[in-house]
Parts: structure tokens; sequence; C-alpha cells
């Protein structure tokens, strides 16, 4: 009797989660088998299903590669740049707007808004602005003197307009967790704080920073997994990959072979690479959390 | 007003606190404001050596040049776009509700597990399944439909998650109660969860609509055809293809975003209080 009871709810949850399941099954979990066994083969044919040439010799060509190198050396400079900064000013932002200036809500839709934006969309903006000959930004700099810059035609400068672009995109999200964990802060800290006479300062570094410890390690670990999925940033702001290629990314490496190369294998292979890299974060995140957890 | 013990008591410090904020304020909001004014300007404006701020009168017929191209339709893109967002998004409320519902509350054997193992597929990241999801989309014979950039995106273990957490705060006691009066799961389910669960269900549903909206890399794989374009997509080719034309070019990036800034200024509230709970919970 319990048995049967037992197999009826069964039934009838899997009823409830069919939908989902399937879905997920089909397009998340095969898919990551699958291009995990692509990746495996020298040459694979997308309609037969085939692969020839089993081995590592997809990953050995990826590795060899140097657009591989490049895409990848220019995707952990576009993180260790855009991180740490945007991450800075986000926190200074989350803490003056929480400073009950007069105007802050005003200010809060101001800094939240880019949060929603469409990266096509403003990136053109952000080309636009950023234009050598009609550039608003050129212009601004003519004013003191500095001949225009080709921000987006100099592969030397490519990846510094990028790194711009990329922290611009990257604050309202930020922003909007620190202010967050500011509120959440027990405001007796601060009182206690006061009246022991400790500056501003003091008060930041002893009480701020620590009570703000798990969300700012949190921030460090999901703006780095980002970062390295950086490509509609890229796109938005050059239509391609920059000048001579030079703003090339991971993403943008693995799509290029996929679809305008139509190297199946390859694609695959710097595709698990690319997993493997994010794969590190994402542990340090889960061990952090758990630490959270456990306090 | 004293209340907020982070309150800057000195008067200066205030003022040029009031001022950082605003100079910062200003450098977040100016690229929107510069598409807008760019929008409406004439070609001899946009590409003018001066800086003007905003145009001596404002070329409302960029806009309409935009949405009439043939070479370009954005009127067809806007359409897409809205019928691909919208189809996602209810389909993914759906599936969403239906599987928080039996995580929460059917107790049926093997649920942790399975509930773990979906969990553990959004450490994946998304790009590297669109490969194989090409290759599934294409054997369907859904290359080049707007199908294609509806289906694979119906369902999200992270929303599933997100409503599971909250489902999971309505007490168990109603639902005993509702049980014992005769009331099926189906009925419980539309009756109790889902208006109680209104403002998290609005909040998923809005980050849907967005994420849709914004998706760039899987409708550009899928799509060939120019009549199933949506937004991002068609404004990415014309962006290539029309050269020095910046003001038609800020006019369709004004189309893209400028639902975007509707819906946030309407459910602000909404989108922030998302970011904030389903962020700090990670």
């Amino acid at each position: 009797m319990v048995g049967q009871n037992q197999k009826k709810t069964f039934f009838r949850a899997m009823l409830y989660l069919l939908p989902a399941l399937v879905i997920i099954a089909v397009f998340v979990v095969y898919p990551m088998f699958h291009t995990l066994r692509m990746s495996v083969y020298e040459d694979f044919n997308i309609f037969s299903k085939e692969g020839s040439g089993f081995g590592l010799s997809s990953y050995i060509w990826v590795l060899q590669d140097p657009n591989f190198h490049k895409a990848l050396a220019n995707t952990f400079i576009y993180a260790i740049v855009t991180v740490p900064v945007s991450i800075a000013l986000s926190l200074v932002i989350a803490i003056l707007l929480n400073s009950g200036i007069k105007g802050s809500k005003f200010f809060q839709t101001a800094y939240f808004l880019p949060y929603v934006t469409n990266a096509i969309a403003i990136g053109l903006a952000f080309r636009f602005i950023f234009h050598s000959e009609f550039g608003i930004f050129n212009k601004f700099l003519g004013l003191f003197g500095i001949d225009a810059i080709q921000w987006l035609n100099d592969p030397d400068w490519a990846m510094f307009t990028l790194c711009i672009f990329g922290i611009w995109s990257a604050l309202a999200f930020k922003i909007v967790i620190f202010l967050a964990g500011l509120q959440g802060i027990d405001p007796q800290l601060y009182q206690a704080a006061r009246i022991d006479e400790a500056g501003k300062w003091k008060q930041f570094i002893k009480i701020t920073v620590p009570q703000l410890g798990p969300i700012l390690a949190y921030q460090f670990v999901i703006a780095t997994i980002g970062a390295f999925k950086a490509y509609v940033e890229v796109v938005g702001l050059f239509g391609d990959d920059g000048p001579l290629h030079s703003a090339t990314t991971m993403v943008y490496y693995m799509y290029d072979k996929f679809y305008n190369a139509n190297r199946y294998t390859i694609a695959a292979a710097s595709g698990v690479i690319m997993f493997l890299i994010i794969m590190v974060f994402t542990f340090i995140q889960m061990h952090m959390s758990n630490r959270r957890a456990d306090q | 007003m004293d209340n907020n013990p982070n309150r800057i008591q000195n008067k200066y410090t205030r003022a040029l606190v009031f001022i950082l904020l605003l100079l910062g304020s200003l450098v977040m909001l100016f690229p929107f404001f510069w598409m807008i004014s760019g929008s409406l300007k004439t070609i001899r404006e946009i590409t003018s050596p001066e800086i003007i701020w905003w145009p001596e009168e404002a070329q409302w017929s960029n806009y309409a040049e935009v949405l009439t191209m043939k070479t370009n339709p954005f009127g067809i893109y806007f359409k897409n776009s809205i019928l691909v967002a919208v189809a996602n998004t209810v389909f993914t409320l759906f599936t969403t509700i239906l599987a928080a519902f039996a995580f929460s509350r059917l107790e049926f054997k093997g649920r942790d597990k399975l509930f773990s193992i979906l969990l553990a597929t959004m450490m994946v990241p998304s790009q590297m399944y669109i490969i194989t999801n090409f290759i599934t989309i294409t054997r369907m014979n859904l290359y080049d439909s707007l199908w294609a950039q509806i289906i694979p995106y119906t369902a999200s273990v992270f929303y599933i998650y997100l409503l599971r957490q909250f489902f999971n705060q309505i007490p168990d006691q109603i639902y005993l109660a509702a049980k014992v009066d005769g009331c099926s799961d189906w009925k419980y389910l539309w009756k109790m969860m889902v208006p109680n669960a209104k403002s998290s269900l609005v909040t998923i549903g809005l980050f849907n609509f967005i994420a849709s909206w914004n998706a760039y890399l899987w409708p550009l794989m899928v799509t060939g055809n120019i009549n199933k374009r949506v937004l991002s997509i068609g404004l990415q080719y014309f962006a290539s293809e029309s050269g020095t034309a910046y003001h038609l070019m800020m006019a369709g990036a004004t189309i893209v975003v400028l639902p975007l800034i509707i819906i946030y200024l309407l459910f602000q509230k909404y989108i922030i209080q998302g970011i904030a709970r389903g962020g700090l919970k990670g």
C-alpha cells in the first residue's frame, strides 16, 4: 500500500517536473556531454554525429594556436583590470549613496540604469563617443590640446577602450549588491564606534569592510566569472573582435571557430578549456559560501 | 532624519559628496543622453567638428527612416523581439512554477538528489553548450525560426531555485489544511501559492524578459533570414552596413534601449530587490 502510494506521488511529481526537465535535459545536460565528446575527436560530422581521430589533438591544436593565446591573454587582462576597478568604484559609490545625501533616490535610479541596457545598443553609443573623428571624447581632449587618439582603430588602445566600457557596464549590478549589504549592517555597530569617537576612516576599516567581507568576496568571484565570459561587450563596441583581432576573447574565439571556420572540434575543445577555468572560480565561490553558511 | 548612522554631519563634506555623486551619475547617464541626442541630429550635426549638445531641430524623421528601412526592417525586428521575449517569459514562468512546486511541496523519492543535480548544471557556462544546441536545433529543422530562439530558454534552474526558495517560506500548515479539505495540489498551487508569490514571479518574469531582449550570441547563431532577426542582431547588422550614418545608428540603438528604460523606471523596485536577493544568496 505504502509502496503504491509512493509510486503515485512520484508519478505525479514527475508530471509537474516534466516540462522543465525535458528542456533542461535536451538543452543543458545533453549538450554538456555532447560538447565534451566532440572535443575529443580530431574531426566531427555534425549530421551523422560521428567523430574520427579520437584523442586530444583538438586540445593540442587549441593550446598551440597563437590566436587562442591572444584570446586567453585578453580575457585575463580584461578580468584583472575590470574586476578590481569596478569593485572599488562601486563600493565607493554605494557608500556615498548610503550616506543620507539629498536626492539619493534620483542618484540610485541613475546609477542602476545601466544594468538593464542592451550591450549592443549602448556599445554603439560608446563607439560613437570614442569615434576618433566625430567622437565627443576626442573633441573634449582636443580642448586641452591632446591629439585625437584612435580608441577603436589602434590595436594598442583597443583593450583599454574595451576595459572602460566593461567597467561602466559592470558598475550598476555591483552597486546594488553593495548597497543592500551596507543597509544590512547593524546600525548599532556605528553608534558604538561613535561613542568611542572612532573617525569615519576607522569605522570604514573596522566595521564596514569586515561586515561586507563575504559580499566583497562574492562580488570578486561572480565578477571574475562574468569577465571570463566577455563577448557581447566586444561585439557591441567594435562590431567584431577589434582592429587586427586585438580585442578577441575566449568566447569570441570559440564562436568564431564554430560558426565562421566550422572547426567544430576546435570550438568544443576551447569551450571545455573555458569551462575548466571558470570551474576553478566556481569552486572558490562554493567553498566561500559554504563557509558563510557554517558561520 | 538622523536615524541613519551613516549620515554625514559636516555640511561641507555633505556638499562634496553630493557633487561627487552628481558627477558620477552624469558619467553613468551620459551615454544614454548622447545616444538620444545623436538620434535626433542631422548627418551634418552629428559629423560636425564642433560639440553640439542638442540638435537645432529634433529630427524625428530619423526614427521613421530606421523603422521603415527595406534592408534592415526595424519594425519587423521589434515585433520579433517582443514575440520571442514574451513567449520566453510565459513558458519559463509556467515551467518554473510547476517545477518549483514539485521541489517545494511534493515529497517524492530522490527529490533532493535530483535538485542537487540540477543546481550542479548551473556551474557550466551557457557558452559551452550553445555549440551542441545549434546542432540540435538544426536537426529539429528549427533553424531560422523564432521557435529556435524561444525553446532552449523556456526553463531555468536558477529561476526554479529562486521560486522554490520563496515557496518554502509559505507555511506548510496551510498546505496540509487545504489537503484535508480535499483541495487538490493543482488547485492549491494556482489558488494559493501563485497569488502569494506574485512579487517573486514579477521579478523572475522581468529578469527573463530583459535577458531575452538582450540575448545576442544564440539568436545570431540560429538566424539567417532578415525576417527572423531580433533587435540586437538587426542593430548589429545595421551598424556594420551603414558606414557613418551615426544619426540613424543612434536612432536604432534608442529603439532597442527605450523599452528597457521604460520597464526599468516602472519596475525599478522589483528589479533592484531581485538583484539584491538573488545575488546575495549566491
